[in-house]
């Protein structure tokens, strides 16, 4: 019964999104207000509709009702509640599923906190938003319906692949799509653009907070891959360059060049096509990895069970929205006001080039994503590229990007002079260079590229503070002035000053767990003990143990080092229904590196395969990324304020002139 | 020229989805050249049932028959195993290879859900499944008489994967001769 109610909620759902589609587009174009206010109407009981799909495939799981295909192909009775609930996503039909959710919600979002767009916007933003969201309700429904029963009934299921069965299951997925997919809506507001023929700061202004959203949560969720990797897949790497892995970087570096690029437009009325053309490719890049992952073109660990017909289908609404966007963007965008001329040294030349860079770098990991689909097509070879085609690639761009961040923030808008500039980076150049010499010195030139990076991570941290010591005219000002300076600085440039700070400790974490990280095999039994990296690790334990739905062999050892003593767990687990190993590591943090250590199978003479490794400061890789995050929030409540309080001005001139407004 | 500029990304991206239009039907991970028309990977696996020979590599020859791999722990197999049963009673020669499975439980399997095969191996390590490739359960593969790989069916035959294409294979085999 419950799968039927969500079966119908879901075609209800898309009936919905057809109407949302349809009804407010005629009416932006007829300026019928009675079929635009349609629009509104159908996002939020298309929103409606699918969250009761969505409880009612959950409700599926919680039961455990195997006569529904998908609950008897990813759950048994073992499985505890919160890898039954995790498993409503953990599947192909249901990712899809919350997929369609998230495009609803913004959808739903746009309706109900869009109140002040200009009306024919808000529902061709809303109308473009329901055409994806009924592509893929169609896709679902069609191709991969989450809701097939099944017949005969099983009487028990078979299992969620056990290396999902971990807490990240829950968090990520959710996470991740809400900034992958949510970059729907930055494409909606793009294409509406494009259709109305007009883009001005009020649309940046309006655009920018949805991007922000999304980006933080694709910031967040990416981190947490990484680290839900690090600690399951037994070895602590926390990066591959997996496709899929790459499928959620690549929107990700388009919309922080989208970020910024909005930044131009809205402040000085620049880089308007260029800002609707980021916007189409950062989703259209998202649509690319959802193809990725379900099509089978390539080989990856998150592929899902491969289907052709699905493959098809995907590409056919990749084809059909990115091409049309795309074929819109040709036609429309060469007709829409360019905005006010920038000199070469100026913040909009800057960013600019930082655009530059993050396309080149999205382009290198498009290319090494789908070399082996390119080579199959032109040449029949099955070759694909790794990690040192990206080493080689990837990391001299960015290496040249980070390099830039820290001179965009202290330019000046418009135009800029050379010997003014190089004084206000006297700092941070000066602490990156004794860094660079200083690290040199200690770890020999051998490591002179490690001492790059963290030169690079110096930089970027001390960079993003001479923001505020710049503002606060620190050393210039009297105590009390630079209070006040200090109390007026607004949100959004302690947003900047924290992620671009971020991005400094990410830079540190990963040269420094690159370069000098450590590690030991052994086999050991109880009472044995062995040095790592100024460490006493001995193995105090071993014993077999039963979890919930599988049996593991678990070893504890005691770590003693500088800062103390601590005791740490690994265990090799054995899921009988699925005859798979997953290994839990044990991970001793600090905030100067961790020690990780996983045992693998116990050999005939009694010892056990143990893998040790010292990973100094890995976790500022993620404390960095949360960094990044945490400053979009901060920079997204200001935000608020801001929209709040310019629309009020804003509204009326708006409605009629479609300049670029200047503040 | 400006309209060129504007014009770029759209052919770009064409040719982009012609790539992957042509990319599609092309499966990365499947490789089945590697079995078809040669000869089974040798194998000597020890019995499922009590007082039984097991599977031997050399005795899947003689005539047309199916090589169905299988699992107690497998549920799609469950849902397969009716099929199996009923070609077993319509004079289909089957034999059974119990994957990653202990000898145990695949004998219970047979006792409980009946049992279709001539002759039924236990390949507890997987190992042989390695040799052929099995990459999930249930696999089937049509061997011919002289003990070659034919077709690999993936996943559970359907009745209507035998009558469709199974059955033809395997009568136009018998007819080789």
């Amino acid at each position: 019964m419950t799968a039927e109610i969500g079966q119908f909620a879901l075609i209800l759902a898309l009936v919905l999104a057809g109407v949302q589609t349809l009804v407010p587009m005629i009416g932006a174009w007829r300026l019928d207000p009675a079929m635009m206010a349609v629009g509104r109407t159908a996002a939020l009981l298309q929103l409606l509709f699918i969250v009761v799909a969505f409880v009612s495939l959950g409700a599926c799981y919680v039961t455990n009702d195997f006569s529904v295909a998908l609950v008897a192909e990813h759950s048994n009775i073992s499985q505890p509640l919160i890898y039954r609930i995790g498993a409503t996503w953990g599947s192909h039909e249901g990712s899809m599923l919350l997929w369609v959710l998230i495009v609803a919600l913004y959808g739903g979002a746009v309706a109900i906190f869009g109140g002040s767009l200009r009306e024919s916007l808000q529902a061709r933003v809303l109308a473009v938003q329901g055409l994806i969201g009924a592509a893929f309700l169609g896709f679902l429904l069609f191709t991969s319906n989450p809701f097939t029963r099944l017949s005969p009934i099983p009487l028990d299921g078979a299992e969620l692949n056990p290396v999902l069965q971990d807490p990240g299951l829950v968090f990520h997925p959710p996470v991740l799509y809400t900034g992958y997919v949510g970059l729907s809506i930055a494409f909606s507001f793009g294409v509406a653009a494009l259709i109305e023929g007009r883009v001005d700061a009020g649309w940046a202004r309006w655009v920018r907070p949805w991007v922000l959203v999304a980006w933080i949560f694709l910031t967040v969720g990416i981190a947490m891959g990484s680290l839900w990797a690090y600690y399951t897949l037994g070895w602590g790497g926390w990066w591959f360059w997996d496709p899929v892995e790459n499928a959620s970087l690549m929107p990700w570096l388009l919309a922080t060049a989208l970020l910024h690029s909005s930044l131009v437009l809205e402040r000085r009325g620049a880089l308007v096509s260029w800002t609707i053309l980021l916007a189409i490719l950062a989703f259209s890049l998202s649509l690319v990895g959802t193809f990725l992952v379900r099509s089978g073109v390539l080989t990856s660990v998150h592929a899902f069970a491969l289907d052709a017909r699905r493959g098809v289908y995907i590409l056919g609404i990749i084809a059909a929205m990115t091409g049309s966007s795309l074929a819109l963007f040709a036609w429309r965008a060469p007709v829409l006001r360019t905005g006010s001329l920038f000199a070469p040294l100026s913040r909009e030349y800057a960013i600019t080039i930082n655009n530059l860079f993050l396309l080149a770098a999205t382009a290198t990991v498009f290319l090494g994503t789908f070399y082996p689909v390119f080579m199959d097509v032109l040449h029949g070879d099955k070759i694909s590229v790794g990690p040192p085609y990206y080493k080689f690639t990837f990391v001299p761009i960015f290496i040249l990007l980070f390099v830039l961040v820290s001179f965009g923030p202290v330019l000046n808008w418009k135009r800029d002079e050379m010997r003014r500039l190089l004084p206000r980076l006297r700092w941070p150049a000066g602490l990156a260079a004794v860094t660079l010499v200083v690290a040199a010195a200690v770890f020999g030139i051998a490591h002179l590229f490690a001492a790059l990076g963290l030169a690079l991570g110096v930089w970027l941290i001390v960079g993003a503070f001479i923001v505020l010591a710049r503002r606060w005219r620190i050393g210039q000002v009297s105590r009390s002035d630079m209070f006040g300076l200090v109390r007026s600085t607004p949100l959004a440039v302690w947003g900047l000053v924290i992620a671009h700070a971020g991005l400094g400790v990410t830079t540190v974490g990963i040269t420094a767990v690159s370069a000098w990280q450590t590690n030991k095999v052994l086999s050991m039994s109880p009472g044995q003990s062995v040095k790592l990296a100024g460490n006493t690790i001995t193995m105090v334990a071993l014993r077999p143990v039963n979890g919930p739905n599988y049996e593991a062999n678990q070893a504890q050892f005691d770590v003693v080092g500088a800062f103390g003593r601590s005791t740490l767990t690994s265990e090799r687990r054995m899921y009988p229904s699925s005859q798979t190993t997953t290994t839990d590591a044990g991970i001793g943090v600090g905030i100067l590196g961790n020690i990780y250590i996983s045992v693998a199978d116990q050999n005939p003479d009694g010892g056990l395969t143990v893998r040790m490794w010292n990973h100094p400061f890995v976790d500022w890789i993620w404390a960095g990324c949360l960094l990044m995050a945490f400053g979009g929030a901060v920079s997204l409540a200001d935000r608020s304020l801001r929209v709040a309080k310019v629309e009020r001005v804003v509204v009326r001139p708006l409605a009629a002139a479609a300049e670029p407004v200047i503040p | 020229m400006k309209r060129a500029v504007f014009l770029a990304p759209v052919a770009l991206f064409a040719l982009v989805i012609i790539a992957f239009a042509a990319g599609l039907g092309r499966d990365p991970s499947r490789l089945p050249s590697t079995l078809i028309d040669k000869p089974l990977p040798v194998f000597d696996l020890p019995a499922v049932r009590d007082g039984d020979v097991g599977l031997k590599t050399t005795d899947i020859t003689g005539q047309p028959r199916l090589l169905n791999v299988f699992a107690s722990w497998c549920v799609s197999c469950r849902v397969e195993h009716p099929v199996l049963l009923q070609l077993k009673a319509s004079g289909v020669p089957i034999d059974g290879l119990d994957w990653k499975d202990e000898a145990v439980d695949g004998r219970k399997y047979l006792v409980e859900q009946g049992d279709p095969y001539r002759l039924a191996g236990n390949d507890r390590t997987g190992r042989a499944g390695i040799d052929l490739g099995v990459a999930g359960v249930p696999e089937t593969f049509l061997v011919d008489r002289r003990g070659r790989v034919r077709y690999k069916h993936i996943g559970p035959i359907s009745p209507d994967d035998w009558s469709g294409i199974i059955k033809p294979l395997m009568d136009r085999l018998r007819a080789e001769g």
